[in-house]
């Protein structure tokens, strides 16, 4: 009886752990007091990464390049796939470069819970911090990878006399970088919530994204396909994105406001989605991982 | 404002067993449909306390309807069995992981060491380490800027501050670490066995800094550990969990007796060792109030109670009991012949007690031989006669023990003669 009446005196708790969170309940405000703890965990990201090799940050750049010549070779010079008249190694390199930020950010979310469960059982702090950063330091190796592109670019329109059209559309390249990220980050985290109970879709992630690449516009143009196709591509929110960025750079493709407007409203769905989810799991998934 | 700060009420942890992943999905099922119709979740109903032994079902209590309040400046000290729940309940408090039932109310910012150094990248340097390390444990840059010198010195890696964390020694790394979390000021500390690692400066300056932090700053510290002799001199209130449950909550060392005394072991044994003469009934450990204990504790004050029945009356009886400790390495004697207190004339039946002061035995095992004498023929001779346990108790009152396991523990002074 005492404890009761002690209760009905209210006092001013700092904080109270319930067992069942509401699903609405997120602290956006203790995320943002970490966000030195986001920074940090960047900065470890980058040093860690390259600090243990010979050619350091180098290696974000071999993989899209090797991917590209590739890409020239297989689709380009075999398959004689269309790339809307831009230089072969420009257009899969732009559609690399792109998607790569995208399936990255995806793939390292997707398994935040299983490979940071050692550091998650010991301490705490708001665990989205952890796929925030990693979508952070992608961006990271997505700037070295676009510097890149800016060298093609340059040395095509200087060596190579190819037109590459600047607008004012250029300046949606934030926008475009920030759909992929909310959407990377997105199914990456509503994956790796998935994923501390039913371990089956680690295996499916790392080929999902591979079929995924395939109908994202990157081994060929959007232009160059018709009918029941182009309808399915276009449910892709990734395809404006890949269309838009090679519009914007390099002039070829076109940018369909409607389309970026569909991709934007997919990014926030699953962005909120995937936030309520990863929200709801963060505080049992100890268990069940 | 009032001086409580934690509050836990009706605390349970409920564990699933076994292999997680098969059959998952039909409990989910079970549990959902189970919502819907609005009946209790079906699975929860199995077991009432946590007996890993004899797990039946599917799934287990790891700790059952706990309440308790810790005040403001205290500090708890948490004890039990391997598996009595003690890491479930630290792991709910650092909120990694989340109850089953009931709630938990905290006053304050909580910072929990359950392992010191989590977060560290072998590849950054101590000073990257020191910030990534305080800003998981919630520190802002600034705050840990303002602290670097002190955590630097602290921790006693000045030099090595640029060097990356893989090239320290493991002694510098756990100071480091210790450091880093020393300096967080959290108003409430939950601590694990981490102290036991690390060398015994270590030891002294982070029990000193546990001290400091609730003595100076009024700050909350919640202790859970195997070693009894820095709880006693840590802590104020013990709790004492056994099974998922608070089984008894009092001053320190109500709760340590009381957790000796349960230990599961029984060291009573029924002798039937005799000759013609003697027969020793049974031998018993008594604390200072008078109370049967089963394990031992460093420092304590201990009766050992040797009841006999014997055929006639003995005369000049001389008894003998002589410690070794597991490895059979001899350790000393307790001879009444030395003391001068023989007994020269035992009724046919009774107890021979003797009392030892401050039992000064470091934690292991130790074992007793037992001859006694009666007109100076040998009457009875029993090697390994009783067995007993001995846990790290506060010998010295200051919380520390030798490390060295061997041997015995005497009390002794230190001074200093300045020439001149």
């Amino acid at each position: 009886m005492t404890e009761n009446t002690q209760n009905t005196i209210s006092e001013n708790w700092s904080m109270i752990i319930k067992p069942k969170r509401h699903w609405f309940d997120i602290n956006l405000k203790e995320l943002w007091q970490y966000r030195d703890l986001v920074a940090l965990f960047v900065r470890r990201d980058f040093v860690a990464k390259y600090k243990q090799t010979i050619l350091g940050p180098l290696w974000f750049i071999i993989q899209p390049l090797l991917t590209t010549l590739m890409f020239v070779v297989v689709f380009g010079n075999i398959a004689k796939l269309s790339t809307d008249g831009l230089p072969k190694i420009l257009f899969y390199f732009s559609g690399i470069v792109g998607w790569t930020y995208f399936a990255e950010s995806l793939k390292a979310t997707s398994n935040t819970f299983v490979t940071n469960a050692n550091i998650f059982g010991k301490v705490y702090f708001p665990r989205l911090t952890m796929p925030i950063s990693i979508v952070i330091s992608n961006l990271v190796l997505f700037a070295v990878q676009f510097l890149f592109l800016i060298l093609f670019m340059l040395y095509y329109y200087f060596f190579k006399d190819v037109n590459i059209h600047l607008s004012l559309y250029t300046l949606l390249l934030p926008v475009l970088i920030l759909i992929t990220a909310g959407l990377g980050l997105g199914f990456g985290i509503i994956i790796s919530s998935l994923t501390t109970k039913y371990r089956d879709l680690t295996y499916l992630v790392a080929f999902g994204v591979q079929l995924w690449m395939y109908v994202t516009p990157i081994i060929y143009p959007l232009s160059s396909i018709n009918g029941i196709y182009k309808k399915v591509i276009l449910l892709n929110p990734m395809t404006s994105i890949i269309e838009t960025f090679r519009f914007i750079l390099l002039g070829s493709g076109t940018v369909n406001f409607n389309q970026l407007l569909y991709s934007f409203i997919f990014m926030i769905v699953t962005l909120l989605l995937g936030i309520l989810l990863f929200n709801k799991i963060e505080q049992s998934f100890m268990d069940t991982v | 404002m009032s001086d409580i700060a934690i509050k836990l009420e009706n605390i349970s942890k409920q564990y699933r067993l076994g292999v997680v992943g098969t059959g998952t999905l039909s409990h989910d099922l079970n549990r959902w449909f189970a919502r819907i119709r609005g009946k209790e979740d079906p699975t929860l109903k199995i077991g009432q306390s946590n007996q890993l032994a004899e797990a039946g079902g599917d799934y287990v209590w790891a700790l059952k309807d706990i309440n308790l309040e810790v005040k403001k400046g205290e500090i708890l000290g948490i004890i039990g069995k391997n598996g009595a729940g003690k890491s479930t309940l630290l792991k709910l408090l650092s909120r990694v992981t989340g109850p089953t039932t009931g709630q938990i109310k905290v006053n304050g910012r909580i910072a929990s060491l359950l392992e010191v150094g989590t977060g560290f990248h072998p590849e950054l340097t101590g000073r990257e380490n020191i910030f990534l390390n305080g800003a998981i444990l919630g520190m802002r840059k600034s705050e840990i800027r303002k602290k670097l010198d002190e955590i630097v010195d602290f921790a006693g890696v000045a030099k090595y501050l640029d060097t990356p964390v893989k090239r320290y020694s493991s002694g510098m790394y756990v100071r480091l670490a210790f450091a880093v979390a020393a300096h967080l000021e959290p108003d409430i500390l939950v601590v694990d066995e981490v102290l036991a690692v690390g060398d015994a400066e270590f030891q002294k300056k982070a029990i000193g800094k546990m001290q400091d932090v609730s003595k100076d700053g009024g700050r909350t510290v919640l202790f859970v550990s195997h070693n009894m002799a820095s709880v006693q001199l840590l802590c104020s209130r013990g709790v004492y969990l056994e099974n998922g449950m608070i089984s008894y909550v009092n001053r320190t060392d109500k709760v340590i007796d009381k957790y000796l005394n349960s230990s599961s072991k029984t060291v009573e044994k029924e002798l039937s060792l005799f000759n013609r003469d003697i027969k020793i009934n049974n031998i018993t450990f008594l604390n200072k109030y008078g109370k049967k204990v089963t394990t031992l504790l460093s420092g304590q004050k201990i009766t050992i109670r040797i009841s006999y029945t014997a055929n006639t009356y003995l005369k000049k009886v001389i008894i003998r009991l002589i410690f070794f400790n597991s490895n059979r390495e001899f350790l000393f004697i307790c001879n009444n012949y030395h003391t001068n207190e023989p007994f020269d004339n035992l009724e046919n039946s009774g107890s021979l007690e003797c009392d030892i002061d401050k039992l000064p035995l470091n934690s292991g095992s130790y074992h007793i031989d037992i001859r006694i004498n009666s007109d100076s023929k040998m009457i009875f001779d029993k090697e390994q006669a009783i067995s007993f346990d001995v846990i790290s108790g506060d010998f010295y009152g200051t919380g520390k023990l030798p490390a060295i396991k061997r041997g015995v523990l005497v009390e002794h002074r230190w001074k200093i003669q300045q020439n001149g």
